[in-house]
């Protein structure tokens, strides 16, 4: 009987003392042939080499960058200028004592609260609402996301000169209902209004397709038991849809996070002058760190606002991690036990 | 297991998929055709803000020679041009042939005088207005811009709007009326009284940039050191527009905003400080209004406010191309033309003097003799403002502080107050 892997050659026993047939076996033990080590190597490393371009990409286009701004934040830069003296942390105790830096974290926030909080909650609803028996339902799905289309740019011109303080559209339909006038780009939060509803009008059907997807892939016979108990729709809807489709909500929420805080074009573009109003009333971290590189054109300072914005970011998604986790675990009714 | 449909489907979408990947990697790879046209001639792009009145200047230039094609791009407001000029300027590529610059900016872009080239030209020596060449000249002689307009400044009015408030219409008449800055503002409170809803003049910031040009060292000293927060007379401008705040006197709205280019069209004020190259722009905004004209006047006596330079890049391809295509529609000549299309009024030595210019009317301001009064208002300005390198960087912060006393965001103290923060956090 030939041993597996035996290309065919006699095989010489080391010691020469065992007897033939517990040779034989021994020698298949003691020196697996070089196809078995192949594929051993196979099983254990391609998968790393399927992954790796992507991470090889990474290291070039997303880690190096990195690396190299926290390189810029600790030296005196300028625009045009170049590299200067080593300042160790200087540039970032200077970002922490400008006043338009905290300003710039009060508009960001209050306009990621703004934009996001609605955006998830109305593209839950809507997903809920397409992922029923409609008529013509592909032309829906596909009409949601119409809006993601449109480039950034010009729903930001189109929506600044919509919210014009006084020739405006939005404000001729204030009007007409009969209440004052609302100063779009003077006013604060109206102003947050504002872009958060450019914002919203943007992500909100791309995010309600993805929600859509993770619900279609909750198991139809779940409802059926839920219906046969008596729940109604709204009812099977928050507590059978929304806690199986939690990774995904997450998901949704994290990313929206991440996008929220670094939103730059729709406040940029809401008015001509590109500095967040005369009162930098929307004056966001980004619009704020370009501001510092190319208006004042200081790099290191603004390389000081990018890490310390990649760090908030950082932290407030762990942040919304915790709480999306306990927000959306009921108890009895984890994933397993909706299974059972 | 898998059919020979299967199979043959699956080879059938591969193929797809590679002839897919190929050709976006083909048009994604596409190299640089950016210097030449496809019948292998010298590409030129001039990039221009607002309106320099080049679009006929070019086709013109384009009829009359063979070897080389020009192209325009034209930012909207000068903010914009600027921000893509330091952008570019700082990546090393990506500026077009010819780069207008304002005089505002002129100085910080002085610092950089290596990334442009010196188009010092014996044939061009004495072309322009002392001042204009000196500006644009290194401190190792090296001749970095030529110049293009000066701005003078008229006062443009709405002659229809003054008959209403009772004003003399006539632009003679008009032009007794504003002989300094208070009887401007006095005129302006009766104007409002009579016409409910419409303001004097188009925007705090424009006039308080009027004002400002108006004084030889305003932010800057004649060495450059910052000396805003301590000079009494940008308090006093400052001082003399927020008092205006609360009098109906300014429409409120930024220069260069939506609301402030629709407020044309919708008799939002009467007047505005007008240089000559606003003619242009308020015949854009204002297309169709009748009514606008122009007063041989400007309170103060007279002033400059902007006047551009064309400069060539450094990175450029085609240099030598840019520089002529430069001196071309620097000449003379060419900017009466310039100035017939927008108004921008010539810096050249012999188009002040040309009857083409003199003689030149603007029919949207009522066929005024627009020549002749700028000229006029050219002689009348008795210095150039002094205009160092942090100079645009702090005049925003002034008009931001002005704008948040329009909009009622702090009081004028405060917004002083905060204009100082603001100076020295530019340092």
């Amino acid at each position: 009987m030939q041993p597996v892997g035996d290309t065919g050659a006699s095989s010489v026993s080391p010691t020469g003392s065992r007897s033939p047939r517990r040779q034989q076996r021994r020698d298949v033990e003691d020196r697996p042939a070089w196809r078995q080590r192949l594929t051993l190597l196979d099983a254990k490393v391609t998968p790393y080499v399927f992954v790796s371009p992507f991470f090889l990409l990474f290291l070039v286009v997303g880690m190096f960058p990195l690396g190299y701004t926290a390189w810029v934040s600790v030296h005196d830069w300028g625009l045009l200028s170049g590299q200067g003296e080593f300042t160790g942390l200087e540039n970032y105790r200077r970002v922490l004592e400008d006043r338009y830096f905290w300003n710039a974290l009060r508009n960001t926030f209050s306009i990621f609260v703004l934009s996001s909080v609605p955006q998830v909650l109305i593209a839950l609803a809507l997903a809920g609402l397409l992922d029923t028996q409609l008529r013509a339902r592909t032309l829906w799905r596909m009409s949601v996301l119409l809006p993601f289309v449109v480039a950034p740019a010009a729903v930001a011109l189109i929506f600044g000169n919509v919210f014009g303080d006084r020739y405006g559209l939005a404000n001729e339909v204030v009007q007409w209902i009969g209440l004052d006038p609302i100063r779009w780009h003077v006013d604060t939060l109206a102003s947050h209004v504002a872009i958060a509803s450019m914002v919203n009008w943007r992500w909100t059907g791309y995010n309600a397709l993805i929600l859509l997807a993770a619900m279609q892939a909750v198991p139809r016979d779940v409802y059926e038991s839920a219906a046969l108990d008596g729940a109604g729709r709204v009812r099977q809807f928050v507590s059978i849809t929304v806690p199986m489709i939690r990774p995904t909500v997450i998901f949704v929420i994290i990313t929206s996070t991440i996008g929220g805080l670094q939103i730059f074009a729709e406040p940029r573009l809401f008015d001509t002058q590109g500095l967040g109003g005369a009162d930098r009333q929307y004056q966001t971290l980004t619009m704020y760190l370009w501001e510092l590189g190319w208006r004042v054109r200081d790099l290191g300072m603004a390389s000081a606002v990018a890490w310390l914005l990649f760090l908030i970011i950082v932290v407030f998604a762990l942040v919304n991690l915790f709480l999306s986790r306990r927000a959306g675990s009921l108890k009895g009714l984890s994933r397993k036990g909706a299974r059972r | 297991m898998q059919t020979p449909k299967t199979r043959r489907v699956r080879l059938a979408t591969s193929a797809m998929l590679a002839l897919t990947l190929a050709t976006t990697a083909a048009a994604c790879g596409g190299g640089d055709d950016e210097g030449t046209t496809a019948d292998g001639k010298v590409k030129l792009t001039v990039a221009t803000f607002n309106e320099f009145g080049y679009e006929e200047l070019i086709e013109e230039y384009n009829a009359m020679q063979d070897d080389v094609v020009v192209e325009q791009k034209k930012a909207g407001t000068a903010n914009e041009h600027q921000d893509n000029l330091y952008t570019k300027l700082a990546a090393g590529s990506g500026l077009s042939d010819i780069e207008a610059v304002e005089v505002d900016w002129w100085s910080a872009l002085m610092e950089q005088s290596d990334a442009f080239v010196d188009l010092s030209d014996p044939e061009v020596e004495s072309r322009w207005l002392d001042w204009k060449t000196e500006a644009a000249t290194t401190p190792d002689g090296a001749l970095i811009g030529y110049g293009t307009d000066i701005g003078p400044e008229g006062i443009c009015y709405r002659a229809d709007l003054f008959e209403k408030a009772g004003l003399p219409t006539d632009r003679e008449e008009v032009a007794e009326l504003f002989g300094d800055w208070d009887s401007y503002f006095e005129a302006g409170r009766e104007f409002v009284e009579k016409v409910p809803g419409t303001a004097w003049y188009d925007s705090s910031g424009g006039t308080a940039q009027a004002m400002i040009n108006q004084v030889e060292y305003s932010f800057e000293d004649e060495d450059n050191t910052v000396i805003a927060a301590d000079n009494a007379e940008v308090k006093e401008v400052f001082d003399t527009i927020t008092a205006n705040a609360g009098d109906g006197l300014s429409t409120g709205l930024t220069q260069w905003s939506e609301d402030w280019t629709a407020s044309f069209q919708d008799d939002g004020f009467a007047t505005m400080a007008c240089p000559g190259w606003m003619l242009g722009v308020i015949e854009g905004n204002a297309a169709g209004v009748e009514g606008w004209d122009i007063a041989n006047v400007f309170p103060g006596g007279g002033g400059n406010w902007g006047g551009s330079y064309l400069t060539v890049p450094a990175q450029g391809e085609h240099t030598e191309e840019a520089k002529e295509l430069a001196a071309w529609l620097t000449a003379p000549e060419q900017q009466i033309k310039a100035f017939e299309a927008k108004g921008t009024f010539p810096s050249q030595v012999d188009a002040l003097d040309d009857p083409a210019l003199t003689g030149s009317t603007n029919a949207f301001f009522n066929d005024a003799p627009t020549g002749e009064i700028l000229a006029a208002r050219a002689e009348a300005v008795p210095f150039i403002a002094h205009k160092g390198p942090k100079f645009a960087d702090i005049n925003t912060a002034f008009q931001q502080a002005i704008q948040r006393v329009d909009e009622g965001q702090e009081s004028a103290d405060e917004a002083w107050d905060s204009f100082l923060a603001d100076v020295e956090r530019l340092g």
